[in-house]
């Protein structure tokens, strides 16, 4: 079990299990759809916009455990952020995700866990779906 | 020939057969239980296509030396195979397509484009693949035609008393899957044929999961169109079939013209050519024809009804043995199935049990299959899927089991 246990890690089970900011707005600033047609993965997310801030953030998902932890786990991170901030935290997540984390040291310790996923290809694109989300929901002004 | 149930030196012999199952996944030996995605490639196969590429490789139909001629006739001779494998009259009647997708894209655009007039109804049920859903909704589209459903039950098996209610005096076309690729059932298609036969409709059948899995024979069947892929049947990839009845097929007008498929081209006019080539536009896949016909005949030596019965014995084992695991549901229960098994885990996404299992060196499919109005009929996003072939082992089904319980003890469910 020892090889499983760098993708299947406690925070990872723990956001899939208990997803934070769950849920949806009413009258949303932003909103988009994700969907990921090969597992069928889907994510809905909504955001509150004021200024260049992501004031609030909520999300409802379909999906599997990295999908589902990722898009959690961003959900914590980009709230109360800029758009500046929000850019760099999608830079370094998308470093991550492709390149591990051999030279790179995460700021941030719940993006630890995605340092595995290079590993698994094919899981990449369950890991990056919410960031995805996210930028159309962002472009959607 | 002995039955191949309790023969574990026979199977021994097959899977030596297939080099790909002697080999290791993630450092575990290789347990293939994806056999419904694409099937395997024998050793005969392979070679076949080795031997043309080293010793007589030449376009076809084309040129007057003797290795263009030896590629033709090793090409007619793979139409030949299939002829008498399904049991077509002519061998007109054979067209090398590249795969049922293909096929199937060629009754809707040569046959149903010119034949059916708006308002006319085409039925095809819930549990298609997409490649015999897309077709039919883009065709009803350009020329307003109506696409009808057959609904499934629970159990995930046609409703016979809708499908009656469906037909009427405008429906045209009958197109149906003979074996879910995501549920394993199979469907009453001579039944189901007969009733549209009655009042005349034109029949299809999407034969993707029922020509490795049962005895396919058109005239018995008495459909009008059927399709098939080569690498679902332990042939390469890119080559496929569609079988269509002589009076139908002569009177049809290619969706795909160029080379090879005429008698005459003028600046001013082209005269298509005769069946088969009318369909075959452009070099063909030649090695993919010889392969299918190595393949063919490999299935076809190991004797049908002993593939049958033992893919059947698999079925019900692996079957008994995932319905020990309290946590897990098989999604598609018909009373009639083949040897394809879909079931979620808890709540547990179908691409982490994929991801664990694939870890033990256990290829399984995850995921909607192709077939999202299914997943949608019975409310889940995704299934796992296992789906045996001959070469699988009940010892294949035994890691599979002890890798669900790998995946129960990683989530803590």
């Amino acid at each position: 079990m020892s090889e499983l246990s760098d993708l299947y890690q406690e925070v990872i089970l723990d956001h899939n299990k208990n997803p934070r900011n769950w849920g949806h707005i009413d009258n949303c600033s932003n909103h988009s759809e994700g969907f990921n047609p090969l597992c069928g993965d889907h994510i809905d997310l909504f955001l509150n916009v004021e200024g260049k801030t992501i004031k609030d953030v909520k999300f409802e998902a379909n999906g599997c455990a990295i999908s589902k932890a990722s898009a959690s786990i961003m959900s914590a991170l980009i709230k109360g952020k800029n758009f500046e901030e929000v850019k760099a935290l999608y830079d370094e997540f998308h470093q991550i995700v492709t390149h591990g984390c051999e030279d790179h040291e995460p700021t941030e310790i719940n993006l630890e866990v995605f340092c595995g996923v290079k590993e698994y290809p094919t899981r990449v694109k369950c890991a990056t779906l919410a960031w995805h989300t996210l930028v159309d929901a962002l472009n959607k002004v | 020939m002995n039955s191949l149930i309790n023969n574990p030196q026979e199977i021994a012999q097959i899977r030596n057969d297939f080099p790909i199952l002697q080999t290791k996944m993630n450092g575990k030996p290789f347990i293939y239980l994806d056999s419904a995605a694409s099937t395997q490639k024998p050793k005969v196969v392979i070679d076949a296509i080795t031997d043309l590429y080293t010793n007589y490789y030449s376009n076809i139909h084309r040129s007057v030396y003797h290795y263009s001629q030896l590629s033709t006739e090793r090409y007619e001779n793979a139409r030949e195979i299939i002829r008498k494998f399904i049991n077509a009259n002519r061998f007109e009647e054979i067209i090398f397509t590249s795969g049922a997708t293909e096929s199937l894209n060629l009754i809707a655009y040569s046959y149903a484009r010119f034949n059916l007039q708006e308002g006319d109804e085409i039925i095809i049920t819930e549990m298609e693949h997409h490649a015999n859903i897309v077709p039919w909704q883009q065709l009803a589209k350009e020329k307003n035609l109506i696409l009808k459903y057959i609904p499934i039950n629970e159990r995930g098996e046609l409703v016979w008393e809708e499908y009656a209610k469906l037909l009427s005096p405008r429906t045209k076309i009958v197109s149906l899957v003979h074996i879910s690729n995501s549920l394993g059932t199979i469907n009453p298609v001579k039944e189901i044929f007969a009733k549209a036969k009655k009042v005349g409709v034109v029949t299809c059948l999407d034969a993707s999961q029922s020509i490795q899995h049962t005895q396919i024979d058109v005239q018995d069947l008495d459909c009008d169109f059927l399709a098939f892929s080569g690498h679902k049947l332990y042939g390469p990839t890119g080559i496929g079939v569609l079988y269509g009845k002589f009076d139908l097929l002569d009177k049809m007008v290619p969706f795909k013209t160029g080379g090879d498929m005429i008698k005459s081209v003028t600046l001013e006019k082209t005269i298509f050519a005769d069946l088969p080539e009318r369909f075959e536009a452009g070099t063909q896949n030649i090695e993919g024809a010889i392969g299918l016909a190595a393949a063919v005949i490999y299935f076809q030596s190991l004797g049908i009804d002993r593939i049958l019965e033992y893919e059947n014995h698999l079925l019900n084992y692996a079957t008994e043995k995932i319905m020990e695991i309290p946590e897990v549901k098989i999604i598609g229960t018909a009373e009639k199935k083949a040897s394809i098994i879909s079931f979620i885990l808890e709540d547990i996404h179908p691409h982490d049990i994929g991801t664990i299992l694939d870890k033990q060196g256990i290829a399984i499919r995850t995921g909607q299959h192709c077939t999202q109005p299914v997943m949608k009929c019975f409310g889940i996003p995704a299934t796992a899927r296992a789906s045996l072939a001959f070469y699988n082992t009940e010892e294949d089904i035994n890691v599979l089991i002890k890798g669900l319980k790998t995946v129960i003890q990683t989530f803590n469910v």
